[in-house]
């Protein structure tokens, strides 16, 4: 077993141990920015699947929310089990990206004007939620119909935050696999290809309207489902924390600050950003509404000028530029 | 195999292209030569799928190529290369061409076969297959190899090479011709290639066709053609008529 192999599988029996280790107090506490860690994680990875080949979306909030609320009202209003409702979520969410993305596709729409797009579509969804208030509760959010027991499969409801942790631990597995399936397969060619070239990459027989829908709808599929389990666990969703601006833009940091172009950049930026957000969350409390907004900003325009590829991608070159040489004589 | 009849193509008020027919038979090599905007490449682009034609027909193997869409085009079997060379580079040097023989192709294989067909295919044009080999090790030269490379890579029955020897030495374009014969004598690829330099051209085709401010103007061998005078007076401008 190489190194690599050996460290992951390290990684991955601690993580599967962590809720059993003994915390004092800080149990529930280091449990819950865990599992959102996970969740953020995943729906990062959903969105650097794009993001990597040129299609920036600032309006993945759209996604969120579609996954979020579609199966949070088919529970509140029709008993429908998050376990059918994400089905109709991701395929709501697909739907979407289909609308969007063909008209872009088809007249040429790439680059900041794609991202322009997006936005708009993120807040139109948000202005959506807020406006059909009978279903939605518009600004105030809605709050997940509470099953009969403290655990419930049917509903995805449970007091334990431990199965959210097991949960989210899986979801983010996924992730990573659908990001290395990606990765490795010649799709991921064809991709670079249109994100540099469309016309070169049409000429060598490459349906660059498939793909890009393709990466589009898979990216938005897979951020519904993360919309979904956040709504599950959070048991509450709300249009500014599930769509809009706000959440698009913080998705987008976390990926660039971390490194979109590697498999664990995503959740490095993610982890990274959430531990930020708590760290500045209990230095300034309430004190300095806005600042942890101001210095995420900051942070942001740093890292866009000076590592481009994300800390976890310029960490992940240095290693392998100082690998080579040692590899080079065989 | 390709039958180009009355070919028109108008930017606006101004005509790039107008009423131009020829026909390319298998295993021709034809060049399609003529002065810096006389057509060129808007006839390219129109029978690649790039442009669609304002009005006339493209007829390949039997099939209206007219308005069809360049990676359709492709899999019909006719690859084109740029005349600036558009390599990816983001890819390596084996994956640009790997990336051309999996998509190329309707009846796509798997992803391993297509690489050890790009491998093949540079092989032949004289390229490194090292999978990790970036494009940024290529020259003007080598760019021009990997452009061939990948529009050979797809499989063609016949190439549409875009001024392919521009920018290269002497030298370097006395291997170009030849590796252009050798793709249709070892690939039977057949061949239209558009050029300007005439010298070149002429001791690798079997007949020319040549453009002139976007109208058919002469069609021959080389030999023949290069002594027309209309040919002449396009190359070198009508003479000056003092009064």
């Amino acid at each position: 077993m190489s190194p690599g192999r050996l460290l992951a599988l390290a990684v991955l029996v601690a993580l599967a141990a962590a809720p059993f280790v003994p915390m004092g107090g800080m149990r529930q506490y280091v449990l819950h920015v865990v599992i959102q860690i996970f969740i953020w994680s995943f729906i990062g990875q959903a969105w650097s699947l794009m993001g990597r080949f040129g299609l920036v979306s600032l309006g993945h909030g759209a996604f969120l929310g579609v996954g979020a609320y579609t199966t949070t009202l088919l529970w509140n209003f029709y008993g429908l089990t998050p376990w059918l409702g994400v089905v109709a979520a991701v395929l709501l969410a697909m739907l979407l990206a289909f609308v969007v993305a063909y008209p872009c596709s088809r007249f040429g729409i790439t680059g900041h004007y794609f991202a322009l797009v997006t936005l708009a579509v993120g807040e139109v969804i948000r202005l959506l939620l807020i406006a059909e208030r009978d279903w939605t509760g518009g600004s105030l959010g809605v709050t997940l119909r509470a099953p009969g027991s403290d655990a419930s499969l049917l509903a995805i409801q449970y007091a334990d935050k431990r199965v959210f942790y097991y949960g989210g631990l899986a979801l983010w597995l996924a992730g990573l696999w659908v990001w290395a399936r990606v990765d490795r397969s010649m799709a991921r060619s064809a991709m670079e290809a249109i994100g540099e070239d469309e016309t070169a990459a049409a000429s060598v027989g490459i349906h660059v309207t498939r793909f890009k829908l393709g990466i589009t709808m898979l990216s938005a599929g897979l951020t519904a489902i993360g919309g979904v389990a956040y709504a599950q666990y959070i048991a509450y969703v709300n249009p500014e924390t599930l769509a809009g601006i706000g959440v698009s833009l913080r998705i987008v940091f976390a990926v660039v600050l971390g490194g979109m172009y590697v498999l664990l950049g995503p959740t490095v930026g993610t982890a990274l950003t959430i531990a930020l957000s708590e760290y500045l969350r209990v230095v300034f409390g309430v004190k300095f509404i806005g600042m942890a907004e101001t210095i995420y900003g900051l942070l942001l325009v740093i890292f866009i000028i000076f590592l481009p590829a994300g800390i976890y991608g310029s960490v992940a070159a240095l290693l392998r530029r100082r690998r080579v040489p040692a590899a080079a004589p065989a | 195999m390709l039958t180009v009849t009355g070919l028109t193509k108008r930017f606006g008020g101004f005509t790039a292209l107008n009423d131009v027919s020829f026909e390319v038979g298998e295993g021709e090599i034809l060049g399609l030569i003529g002065p810096n905007g006389s057509g060129k490449t808007t006839a390219f682009n129109c029978i690649s799928g790039a442009l669609a034609p304002t009005a006339g027909s493209i007829r390949f193997l039997g099939k209206e190529l007219a308005g069809v869409t360049p990676d359709v085009v492709c899999h019909r079997g006719l690859a084109r290369t740029f005349q600036i060379p558009r390599p990816f580079r983001k890819l390596s040097i084996l994956e640009n061409v790997a990336v051309a023989a999996h998509y190329g192709t309707d009846r796509a294989g798997s992803e391993a076969s297509a690489r050890v067909r790009a491998t093949k295919i540079l092989e032949m044009v004289g390229l490194p297959a090292d999978p990790a080999a970036p494009t940024t090790l290529l020259g003007a030269g080598g760019l021009k190899k990997l452009e061939l490379a990948r529009a050979l890579a797809t499989g063609p029955r016949l190439l549409l090479a875009d001024e392919s020897l521009g920018g290269l030495d002497p030298a370097e374009m006395a291997t170009a011709a030849d590796m252009l014969r050798r793709v249709r004598g070892e690939l039977g690829v057949t061949i239209v290639w558009v050029e300007h330099i005439m010298a070149t051209l002429t001791r690798v085709v079997d007949r020319v066709v040549v453009l002139d401010h976007g109208e058919k103007i002469a069609e021959g061998r080389p030999l023949d053609v290069a002594a027309d005078p209309r040919v002449i007076e396009a190359y070198l401008g009508e003479p000056i008529v003092l009064t």
